[in-house]
């Protein structure tokens, strides 16, 4: 089991509801292949840094979860199938990228906050 | 006291040269976060391209864990590939 976290990028165009429910589909879709959710985030509608498929916007959504090496092989075949999705990324987390994820979710200032004054 | 009435011609240079340090291993920042954007952009000129270790002090280490966070940020549309007047 590896720590790996995924970032989408979905179609602007989605309501809430359907955004919710896109959501619900790939956290399930982990969930079914032995993963576990360790955490989520849904960023909403942000402004992209350059055009994606004559889209301006994006709906961000993070999930960080535990799964097996060869799982992610399923989800990206999900993922580029899904047509609301616009864009997604995996990253696999090492031990240090766990720690400042669970810092950060509980609201301890991380290291790299530290420097801004610096 | 003697010392201190002798007047030079040319202004003696009085600030030292600060070295530059790895500030991640000054810190001790482990991980760098790609979705971090308002970090990741002090390492960016302003036409968004990754500054050179002689310029921001990072060891080599630290220096390819940023280029690959700023590119996994571009890939997400956080940060631009190519702009002006980023900041």
């Amino acid at each position: 089991m590896n720590n790996y976290e995924l970032m989408v990028i979905f179609t602007p165009v989605l309501s809430d509801d359907d955004f919710k429910a896109a959501q619900k589909k790939f956290a399930g879709f982990v969930k079914e292949n032995g993963g576990s959710i360790v955490a989520e985030n849904a960023w909403g509608l942000k402004s992209l840094a350059y055009p994606i498929q004559k889209k301006t916007t994006g709906l961000y959504w993070v999930l960080e979860y535990t799964a097996s090496a060869d799982f992610n092989e399923k989800l990206k075949i999900q993922l580029l199938r899904d047509e609301s999705v616009l864009r997604h990324l995996c990253t696999k987390l090492d031990k240090y990228a766990v720690e400042y994820n669970a810092k950060k979710r509980s609201g301890v200032k991380s290291g790299t906050e530290k420097t801004v004054e610096a | 006291m003697a010392k201190n009435e002798i007047k030079y011609l040319t202004a003696i240079k009085s600030d030292k040269h600060v070295k530059k340090f790895c500030r991640f291993k000054k810190y001790g920042i482990r991980y760098i976060d790609y979705k971090d954007v308002e970090f990741l952009k002090k390492f960016l000129n302003e036409q968004g391209k990754i500054l050179p270790r002689r310029l921001s002090g990072n060891s080599l280490k630290y220096q390819r864990k940023v280029s690959d966070a700023i590119k996994k940020a571009r890939q997400m549309a956080l940060l631009p590939y190519v702009t002006d007047l980023l900041k």
